[in-house]
């Protein structure tokens, strides 16, 4: 029997009285949602995945978006999704895949955190009028320093220092590599990052040529389907990032499918034109905690030491203990990717249910790490739905180094998170590699939006440290003690380490 | 500069790290052909290395013998440990012997020797591009999963002194381009998920011919018995295996 047609996603409506006709929103939807008959607009609102193009480029604000126009019987258990992902998997009997990162309402831990502010008895800081201390170096710290008198009668550093980033403000941008994201969606992103003083990585993508200008700043990806990964690409990297694991998708590998493999892609990626470009689940030189120091040390050969070598893991459950064996294989920073990190495109089963919140994950690696005597062997990066200062703040006090943003950097460039990025269609001109799309993302003006983001944030974490009495970031990480829990029970105030509110 | 210059160096007890800062030093120096001896276990040699020269290795190597690298021919005279040519670029490993598991691992261009066997999942994941396509020949026999992943290039393996077809299973499973070819017939249930059999056609023949001679031509090998038609060519059936896995939201 036939399961006919699900009610429609969302529904667009005009305002006719408003409407000028100028067709714009004709244009500018890449889904098909309108079309221009005879001067008439019709509008197909199946089609429409609620993206805004049409809602930010209409002059009129004639156009509405309602979503879930058509009721279904109310069930708090069967719910209208959970109903049609049956419905469409009964007519296909396929894996459902789903764009963004994980859309399931779980409580989220960084709403339960509240930060501490000074009052009376120490004063807080004024940074417009005070230094405060934002710079972040990532990777190896010596457990000790040795000095030596020299002639002169100074002192000089006998201790050799392992080699660190210095960022200019503990946020980077995450890895989305050129295929999953346009050219100019990564141009733009490279140019905002050297201008702000910070990293991005490439994604397992390779890194295309009109990026090279921003080689110091670009952190390299080596994933399980070493795309793009020749001496060059390493040498050219200010670090390494060997990827395991990504947030979106625990324990799974990833695919580009053919469509998105377009020539300059293909070359990038060194693979060929139209193929799916598949990134096998496991690194099949990987298969225990002393390959993975093999292939950290393979890296460092190569470079001849001089570069940092990330560990990217996605956040589960004995993410602590991983993290400790990445700090002992020579490795000088773990990323650390919670469940809310975002993606292309996942097996929607993944991404909303596999993985644990990066919260915990970032407070259960810095106090496995420090019981362990080796904080200092290995920086923490967090990622993974980190959606202002504040979230970026109470990572730190929890015990991150710094965090990598994605989905954040998308948003500034235009990105609605419609999450229908595995469509290849994003008529943003982000996730997509049709050049009349691609060409809709300004270089600069992507740029700039980008990093005014850094800066707003950055500024906003000065004043919550200095409200804090906190000068220097060093001061506020893994400082746990500036932290409250809010309605969180004890079992996860015990994972955090940290008092409840009032206590 | 000297050119033509041979240097030996003594490996005996040298960490890989000094090995491969020796090796480095030698090639800033002009050297062409270096000898490395009593190598026992030493992980990473020439490691990212670019150059254009012959190095010779008495011993054992350790895992990952020119991995990343691009330009030099290494010649193993003895054992190798497991994935020698690990994402290589280009150049050639010659093996006088056996290596472990994951030989090729990732190669995307250059040539592999291997006189005798090799372990597990030989070139997995191997990948070709434009003028580059990285080519293993095994003289022996390979375990399980040979060519797994396998996304390019050309694997030969030649059966010598094997009584009876190949019959290790999982041949190219997840294969999504590139060629496995084996000596002799090849029965259907070692096929990996994705892969299948091929017609072998003369420019494949052609291709085949000219490296079971070379092959031949560096371990002292008579290629005659060699130079037939006897081989069972194994590819991809998709190279998209998974367009037809998902549907969207």
């Amino acid at each position: 029997m036939s399961l006919g047609s699900v009610p429609l996603k969302y529904r667009i409506d005009i305002d006719r009285d408003q409407c000028m006709r100028c067709m714009r929103c004709v244009e500018n939807c890449s889904y098909g949602v309108f079309r221009n008959e005879e001067g008439k607009l019709i509008l197909n609102s199946r089609k429409c995945t609620a993206c805004h193009r049409c809602i930010s480029m209409c002059p009129r604000d004639a156009i509405s978006l309602k979503e879930r126009p058509v009721d279904y019987r109310s069930h708090s258990l069967w719910t209208g999704e959970a109903r049609e992902d049956i419905i469409n998997q009964s007519r296909t009997g396929k894996i459902l895949l789903a764009g963004m990162g994980n859309a399931k309402e779980y409580p989220v831990i960084f709403d339960r955190l509240v930060l501490d502010a000074c009052q009376v008895t120490n004063p807080s800081i004024d940074p417009l009028r005070e230094p405060m201390e934002l710079r972040t170096h990532i990777g190896k710290k010596p457990p000790r320093l040795e000095f030596k008198k020299n002639e002169d009668g100074d002192v000089d550093l006998i201790t050799e220092l392992a080699p660190n980033l210095e960022l200019e403000t503990p946020i980077m941008i995450g890895h989305m590599s050129y295929g999953a994201i346009s050219l100019n969606a990564q141009r733009s992103i490279a140019k905002a990052v050297s201008k702000v003083g910070t990293f991005m990585g490439t994604g397992e993508g390779g890194l295309h040529e009109s990026i090279y200008p921003y080689q110091d700043n670009m952190i390299v990806q080596v994933a399980s389907g070493r795309f793009g990964v020749d001496i060059n690409y390493l040498d050219r990297g200010a670090a390494i990032e060997i990827k395991i694991g990504q947030g979106a998708k625990p324990g799974i590998g990833g695919h580009l499918p053919g469509e998105k493999v377009c020539s300059d892609v293909s070359c990038t990626r060194m693979i060929p034109l139209g193929s799916d470009a598949i990134s096998p689940a496991p690194h099949h030189d990987i298969y225990s905690i002393e390959d993975l120091a093999q292939l950290v040390r393979g890296l460092k050969e190569a470079t001849q030491w001089k570069k940092p070598v990330f560990v990217k893991v996605a956040a589960v459950h004995n993410v602590a203990a991983i993290a400790a064996g990445i700090a002992r294989s020579s490795a000088d920073a773990v990323v650390i990717d919670g469940f809310r990190g975002g993606t292309g495109a996942a097996p929607k089963v993944f991404r909303d249910n596999v993985g644990i919140p990066i919260e915990a994950a970032i407070a259960s690696v810095d106090r496995k790490l420090n019981e362990q005597g080796i904080r200092n062997e290995i920086s923490i990066i967090a990622s993974g739905g980190i959606r202002n200062s504040a979230d970026i703040a109470k990572s730190i006090a929890l015990g991150a180094d710094a965090v990598y943003i994605g989905t954040a950097a998308l948003i500034a460039m235009g990105c609605r998170v419609c999450g229908s990025c595995y469509r290849g269609l994003c008529p943003w001109g982000i996730a997509t590699q049709r050049e009349d799309l691609v060409k809709r993302l300004d270089i600069d003006s992507g740029s700039r939006q980008v990093a005014n983001l850094i800066h707003a944030w950055t500024y906003e974490l000065s004043e919550l440290m200095g409200a804090a009495g906190i000068n220097s970031i060093e001061s506020l990480r893994g400082n746990r003690e500036r932290l409250r829990g809010y309605m969180l029970d004890e079992g996860s105030l015990d994972v955090l380490q940290i008092k409840p509110i009032g206590a | 500069m000297v050119l033509d210059e041979k240097v030996v160096i003594d490996a005996r007890g040298i960490h890989y790290t000094p090995l491969n800062e020796l090796i480095r030093q030698a090639v800033e120096d002009g050297a062409t052909e270096i000898v490395l001896k009593n190598v026992l276990g030493q992980r990473f040699i020439a490691d990212a290395l670019k150059a254009d020269v012959c190095i010779e290795i008495y011993g054992v190597p350790g895992g990952d013998l020119g991995m990343f690298m691009s330009g030099p021919v290494c010649i193993v005279h003895g054992n190798c440990e497991h994935a020698p040519g690990n994402t290589m670029d280009d150049g050639k490993i010659i093996i006088h012997g056996s290596t472990g598991d994951a030989a090729a691992h990732s190669m995307r261009g250059g040539k592999i020797f291997v006189r005798d066997y090799i372990g597990y999942r030989g070139g997995i994941h191997m990948k070709e591009y434009d003028q580059k396509k990285p080519i293993l020949v095994i003289g022996k026999s390979a375990h399980s999963f040979l060519g797994e992943y396998m996304a390019g290039g050309l694997i030969i393996l030649l059966g010598i002194d094997q009584k009876g077809p190949y019959f290790e299973r999982g041949i190219g499973s997840g294969i999504h381009g590139g060629r496995i070819v084996i000596r002799g017939t090849v029965d259907d249930r070692y096929l990996g998920v994705g892969a299948r059999k091929m017609e072998l056609n003369e420019n494949m023949l052609c291709e085949i011919h000219s490296l079971v001679k070379e092959f031949c031509n560096y371990f002292n090998i008579d290629d005659k018995p060699l130079m037939d038609n006897d081989y069972t060519v194994i590819g991809p059936s998709s190279s998209r295996p998974f367009a037809g896995k998902y549907t969207w939201e």
